[in-house]
């Protein structure tokens, strides 16, 4: 384990890797409070864009439902804490499951029976609108009156109970995004790797070259719903409320997507390069408008449809890969 | 020699078009074995049938014993029958490399072995020095080559080769003839190829059979069966003869 660990992080990519993860680690001692938010927010949108490109950029099938697998993560870890007091991280232990399950239920029923390309898009927008209606009605979780977390002054931060703030926040998402970056190179780099890659390329000349490309998107989909689970795990916990309507709507799944596709689907630095250039200018233009007292509802969505727009036209692979090729820091797998 | 494939009485329809209409050869293990005919003769079709591509309407395939007729294409694969691709098809947006080591990676768990083993082939593929050009920007002869490259590497007791020389020049016909020659003689693969370029059927095959129209109509070795008048009138042409 430990040998692929390490040829995984060791690349011609690796010192300004550690000199941005240095960045990352001493951040919360130089920016205020909101700057400290806004980081939380970019690297919870680098973490669920690296979960979701898992499923889009290595196997190829493209999900925009993925707020599906937010919400559960959510609202399991999140009934688990409210009634029975099980933290979140216990509460992970069933939430990933049942996020794979339902992503096996969606795969199993597309990919037995031929469903793909947009139909599977749509597919996955079902599912993810369904449990928003189904959460909307389920008393259990307090229907469309949401459910909420316990808020009070804690004397110190309890990372086990995942209570504390922000900066106990900022460093949980921080090692999160880390994770998913790390075992994302892991799975990439390995046999099942490949063999996504090969599907994603070509799903018929995978299957004549052996591989059982059921199978092999299958793990693609749940290893993508399961790593996405703890997005949910942290907005439950870090936001204290959950509203279907929130957390399961389909703007939550096009908010996932559009950091990978504006960083460059299929690279493990396009999420976390989109989550920033998107939640950053956004952020930017927020606190711009803020100073010259401009409300202008909706400017955030207008802004992320230019910013789409504009990659899509200018650099169809993403910001990353052409950033990439000029720093000469390639992602080959050599 | 024991046979390895056995095809018999084979038949696909398409709607009102029978495409392969009853075809039935045996290919031995070790043999370099052609199929050859006009465009539209079931060739394709029935290498698709083979591969687990498409299902027959009737008939049996037999690989190594073993009935993989209605098999997936994968599970054909893993059998041991491996494919390429009349229209090639390999992963554009991956290295030359890359692709040989998918298919590496399916007897094997290592991606390092696999990828040593890639590199192997592609040395006699003479695609070595393009072993990290991303495979979109090959020329259509080393797109051929390749995959050919990542067939072999699926460790295949039988390869299915469909049309690998067209397209190539002479001189390129010659040493795809001779890369096959020397992998049937020193790996004892066994080789079904259709093809069109007669030079590399003449030089190639052992056996050969002749499809028109999806019915087999002329089977034996290459020398007699060009001389066949049905052969001849089919598909050579009298100039050729």
């Amino acid at each position: 384990m430990t040998a692929p660990l390490r040829a995984a992080l060791t690349s011609r990519g690796a010192i300004p890797l550690a000199i941005l993860l240095a960045a990352f680690l001493l951040a919360p001692f130089f920016v205020n409070d909101y700057l400290l938010t806004v980081l939380i927010l970019i690297l919870y949108f680098a973490y669920a864009g690296q979960a979701w490109n898992i499923m889009m950029g290595f196997a190829g099938q493209l999900s925009l439902g993925h707020a599906l697998y937010v919400g559960l993560g959510a609202y399991v870890t999140a009934t688990l804490f409210t009634r029975f007091g099980i933290g979140p991280w216990l509460g992970l232990l069933a939430a990933a499951p049942i996020a794979a399950i339902c992503g096996a239920v969606i795969g199993y029923l597309a990919f037995r029976f031929g469903v793909a390309g947009v139909y599977f898009a749509i597919l996955t927008i079902a599912f993810a609108e369904f449990a928003r209606i189904g959460f909307d009605h389920l008393d259990y979780v307090n229907a469309s009156s949401g459910l909420f977390l316990p808020v009070k002054q804690y004397a110190h931060n309890d990372l086990w109970l995942l209570r504390g703030d922000p900066t106990m926040f900022y460093y949980v998402i921080l090692a999160a995004t880390v994770f998913a970056f790390v075992l994302c190179r892991l799975l990439l780099h390995s046999r099942i790797g490949y063999f996504w890659l090969a599907i994603r390329e070509d799903e018929q000349a995978a299957r004549a070259a052996g591989i059982d490309t059921f199978r092999y998107k299958m793990y693609a989909v749940m290893v993508s719903a399961a790593v996405t689970s703890f997005a949910g795990v942290f907005y439950a916990f870090f936001y204290n409320n959950l509203f279907p309507e929130q957390v399961f709507s389909i703007s939550r799944s096009i908010e996932i997507i559009l950091g990978p596709i504006i960083g460059g689907v299929g690279t493990l630095f396009g999420p976390i390069l989109g989550a920033f250039v998107l939640t950053g200018l956004a952020e930017t233009l927020n606190a711009m408008m803020g100073a010259f007292g401009l409300d202008l509802p909706g400017a955030k969505q207008v802004f992320y449809g230019a910013c789409l727009l504009l990659v899509v036209l200018a650099l169809p692979e993403g910001v990353w890969p052409p950033l990439a090729r000029r720093l000469g820091l390639s992602e080959s797998k050599q | 020699m024991n046979a390895l494939l056995s095809v018999a009485a084979v038949s696909k329809r398409f709607r009102g078009l029978l495409a392969v209409d009853g075809v039935s050869f045996t290919v031995p293990e070790g043999a370099i074995f052609a199929i050859i005919g006009p465009n539209g003769a079931g060739k394709t079709t029935l290498f698709n049938i083979i591969a687990g591509a498409m299902a027959a309407n009737g008939g049996t395939v037999t690989f190594a014993g073993e009935p993989i007729g209605g098999l997936p294409p994968d599970a054909v694969c893993r059998r041991g029958v491996a494919r390429t691709f009349q229209i090639v098809r390999p992963f554009p947006a991956l290295s030359v490399e890359d692709n040989v080591t998918v298919g590496a990676l399916l007897h094997r768990r290592e991606v390092g072995a696999a990828r040593a083993h890639a590199q192997d082939l592609l040395r006699r593929l003479d695609l070595f020095d393009k072993r990290h050009r991303l495979a979109s920007t090959l020329t259509l002869p080393d797109r051929k080559r390749l995959e050919v490259a990542r067939a072999l590497a699926t460790g295949p007791r039988l390869l299915l080769l469909d049309e690998v020389m067209a397209g190539l020049r002479p001189t390129e016909t010659d040493r795809m003839v001779a890369i096959l020659r020397a992998l049937n003689r020193e790996t004892g693969l066994t080789i079904l190829l259709i093809e069109h370029v007669m030079r590399a059927v003449m030089a190639l095959a052992s056996r050969v059979l002749v499809l028109d129209h999806g019915v087999a109509i002329a089977e034996g070795a290459p020398e007699s069966v060009v001389r066949d008048p049905a052969v001849v009138q089919s598909y050579l042409g009298v100039e050729a003869v």
